[in-house]
């Protein structure tokens, strides 16, 4: 006994000897710097010397307030940001998702010719500079840019992308008789409000400018996207079709009801990186519009960015960034759970009761145990 | 069991050791340039011997570059120190994060949009009084780099907005000097005149640093006289923005992203605006950009309420937290002289800030009285500490004028300004 003891406690202590440059590095480039970003947000730093000198003074919960409480441009240029990424994500992720899975069924035909051509291209551009692509981006859909000349060739006089404040959806709205002509809306929708933005701004839907933003996206991150789901997809095992198909199943069928089922850990985690990545999105504004026009293109990243380094209110950009990251908390908890696998919770919790540990008390236990058991 | 349940204890420890040694870590190189004072005012002993200086500066191109060495070389001759010119690429971001260091560059441009953000964090120090030409300065520009009533920094050269013409197409339009815009009804009529295909007769950039001219004819501005009150939403100032409005609807006129454009400046070369409404630094623009385009620059018409228009400067700054303060105030005495400041001025097409360079400088640019004819009553930068936002919020309404509603734009700018005076 031990001698089993020491030997364990020889082995801990190499592995501990093993993971501390790890440790030690996580702890200064990660814990650290998160921690004093986290002082900052509650102090009032104004970005000379250390943040932890005796000059900065603790002052609560007030960059918060300031960001969320009371009525101010910092609440409502906020709260523009959150809906302008909130249309971002909500039209990024699943046409990135779908863009890429369908890039990636295709693909993985053994019968196509010059796959490893198509792989490349369709993988090119998220290897590219997102810098390089913005500029490139910013060429094509100038006012007088190649996509507005191919729009003119069949009689469509497009918009100047980059200058468009219109939401896409007042347009929509006004399209259908919604509103009262040049963006105004209804006086039920404009007297009210949340954060500072009355309701008629929260459904303004993404800009014309930012619809380039987010076409640009999807293009670049739907070829990284197609490698994970290209891997899970060779993972398959051919039987799985054969037999699908020996049982008569069309293509179609085949690909909603096995292949998708079978993609369902990846699924999750494209979607997973999808909603982080998108929530955090800044390179793309950065280099195409800082925020312009009319702050239809502002993000909670580059809001926090802008603050911090062009206004000096590091406080106020330290605790956009944490409000940020409780939303990404937020929304990514939502999504796993939306996706959680719903048979694996009954099937446990159904034996621990068979296994007549009865109802009520600690679930969570009964479950751990149902858990242990099934192992 | 046993050996199981120290081990969760023995990672949160492990972490907490670490993260607390990277704490000091961080807090020590952070803190080493720091304890130099709070607050610009008092200067550091003069380091011995001879000294090299960072001297950060912005640029259009190594030809800007290259006369700032030039021009600092005598300098060198003179003292033995060395002066590191550094072109910035994000002068914000690097001076932001050279003040978080500790490391700034000793001496930068500044400009008077940031200035008062710097001063009030304690990051520049307030030199002016010590500056040799102190009294040679346009009082303006003294106003402007002043914080919390200490003179901060010396003026670097100063520009005026001015109405900038492309001359070939006046002529083409059939017009001559006599129709040179002396009221806004003039500057309707010869902006409709020059409109013709997809070119504009007037673009204007969408930012109070332009409009704002227009505010200052028809006799309001932003703040009161002192800055200590908001005056956004004056009827002059509504006046001034239903103007622009009604040039914008006329068609006559655009905002530089309605053609393609980044600013006035670059519409102007393109040939899609025939006027734009720019300051000196247009010239240097044309002539590396846009070679081959004539003009001629006038002073702004005036409005009901008179003549009117802007100027935008920047200053010498210096770094509190720098250790050569002593030789960078002499570098900027040096730069201060006629001689230098000429000199750069010419090389720029910008106004030298001391008065006595006036002769020398209008001697050099004859054609240049469209700029420099604003001098004597040229309105400044709004310098409040915080007001950058309230007016970045302003221009991003601006952008929407065409259609939106003026009143609505300046009681936004007057509630949120009010905010931040409070």
């Amino acid at each position: 006994m031990s001698r089993t003891t020491s030997a364990r406690a020889g082995e801990t202590r190499s592995g501990w000897l093993f993971v501390t440059p790890v440790v030690v590095i996580l702890g200064l480039f990660l814990v650290a710097p998160i921690l004093m970003a986290f002082w900052v947000s509650l102090s009032d730093w104004a970005g000379r010397g250390s943040p932890l000198s005796g000059a900065v003074t603790f002052v609560g919960g007030q960059n918060y307030t300031d960001l969320l409480g009371q009525d101010s441009l910092a609440r409502s240029d906020f709260a523009t940001s959150i809906r302008n990424n909130f249309y971002y994500v909500l039209l990024v992720v699943p046409l990135q998702t779908v863009l890429a899975l369908g890039l990636a069924l295709l693909l993985n035909q053994r019968r196509l010719k010059g796959l490893s051509f198509f792989r490349t291209s369709y993988y090119f551009p998220t290897v590219t500079s997102s810098v390089a692509i913005g500029s490139v981006f910013l060429f094509l859909f100038a006012g007088s840019g190649s996509v507005n000349a191919l729009l003119k060739l069949v009689g469509v006089s497009g918009p100047n992308w980059f200058a468009d404040p219109r939401g896409l959806l007042h347009l929509l709205l006004g399209a259908v008789g919604v509103g009262n002509g040049d963006e105004q809306g209804p006086a039920a929708l404009t007297d009210h409000g949340f954060l500072s933005l009355s309701w008629w701004d929260w459904l303004a839907g993404p800009s014309v400018a930012m619809i380039t933003i987010i076409a640009l996206v999807i293009w670049v991150s739907a070829g990284a996207y197609m490698l994970m789901f290209l891997a899970a997809l060779q993972n398959i095992p051919a039987e799985v079709f054969e037999a699908a198909a020996i049982d008569g199943a069309s293509t179609w069928r085949r690909t909603v009801s096995v292949t998708i089922p079978l993609l369902r850990p990846t699924l999750f985690t494209v979607l997973t990186l999808g909603l982080i990545g998108t929530w955090q999105v800044f390179d793309q504004i950065y280099v195409m519009s800082k925020g312009n026009p009319s702050k239809t293109t502002l993000t909670p990243a580059y809001l926090a960015y802008d603050s911090s380094i062009n206004q000096g209110a590091w406080g106020q950009g330290t605790a956009i960034s944490f409000v940020l990251f409780a939303i990404i908390l937020v929304m990514t908890g939502i999504q796993s759970w939306i996706l959680r696998d719903r048979d694996k919770p009954r099937r446990r919790l159904g034996r621990a009761q068979r296994g007549g540990a009865g109802t009520g008390g600690d679930v969570g236990g009964y479950l751990a145990t149902a858990g242990r058991q099934q192992r | 069991m046993s050996t199981r349940t120290p081990r969760p204890r023995t990672l949160r420890l492990a972490l907490i050791a670490s993260t607390a040694g990277a704490l000091a870590l961080t807090a020590c190189s952070g803190g080493g340039g720091f304890d130099s004072g709070s607050g610009g005012g008092q200067t550091q002993a003069a380091a011995k011997g001879p000294v090299t200086i960072t001297f950060m500066i912005t640029s259009n191109g190594p030809a800007d570059v290259k006369l700032q060495q030039d021009v600092v070389s005598g300098w060198e001759k003179k003292t033995g120190n060395k002066v590191n010119v550094v072109a910035a690429s994000d002068i914000n971001q690097q001076l932001t994060q050279g003040f978080a260091a500790g490391s700034p560059p000793d001496l930068f441009f500044t400009d008077a949009n940031v200035f008062p953000t710097y001063a009030k964090a304690g990051n520049l120090v307030a030199y002016g009084d010590q500056v040799t030409a102190k009294d040679d300065f346009y009082p303006g520009l003294v106003k402007t780099f002043t914080y919390d009533g200490k003179f901060y920094c010396a003026p670097k050269d100063s520009s005026n907005l001015a109405l900038v013409v492309n001359t070939d197409m006046w002529k083409a339009a059939g017009l001559t000097d006599a129709d040179v815009p002396k009221t806004w009804a003039d500057l309707e009529t010869v902006a409709k005149k020059l409109t013709q295909g997809d070119r504009k007769g007037l673009v204007i950039g969408d930012t109070r640093d332009r409009i704002g001219a227009f505010m200052k004819q028809a006799g309001g501005w932003i703040v009161n006289d002192d800055q200590t009150q908001m005056t956004a939403n004056s009827d002059a100032n509504l006046t001034a923005l239903k103007e622009v409005q009604k040039l914008l609807q006329s068609g006559s006129t655009a905002f530089p992203k309605g053609v393609d454009s980044g600013w006035g400046g670059e519409a102007f070369g393109k040939g899609r605006a025939a006027m734009t409404i720019e300051g000196n630094w247009i010239k240097g623009a044309l002539k590396s950009d846009y070679p081959n385009v004539k003009y001629a620059a006038y002073e702004l018409p005036a409005g009901p309420a008179g003549k009117g228009t802007l100027s935008f400067t920047q200053c010498y700054g210096v770094a509190s937290a720098s250790k050569n303060q002593a030789a960078a105030i002499d570098l900027v005495n040096y730069l201060e002289t006629d001689a230098p400041s000429l000199q750069l001025a010419k090389g720029l097409g910008v106004i030298p800030p001391l008065k006595s360079a006036e002769a020398g400088y209008k001697a050099e640019f004859p054609d240049d009285n469209g700029f420099l004819a604003g001098s004597s009553y040229a309105q400044g930068p709004v310098t409040v500490a915080g007001m950058d936002p309230v007016l970045k919020d302003f221009d991003s309404q601006i952008g929407s004028l065409q259609t939106g509603d003026p009143k609505a734009m300046l009681d936004r700018l007057q509630k949120n300004g009010e905010a931040v005076l409070k």
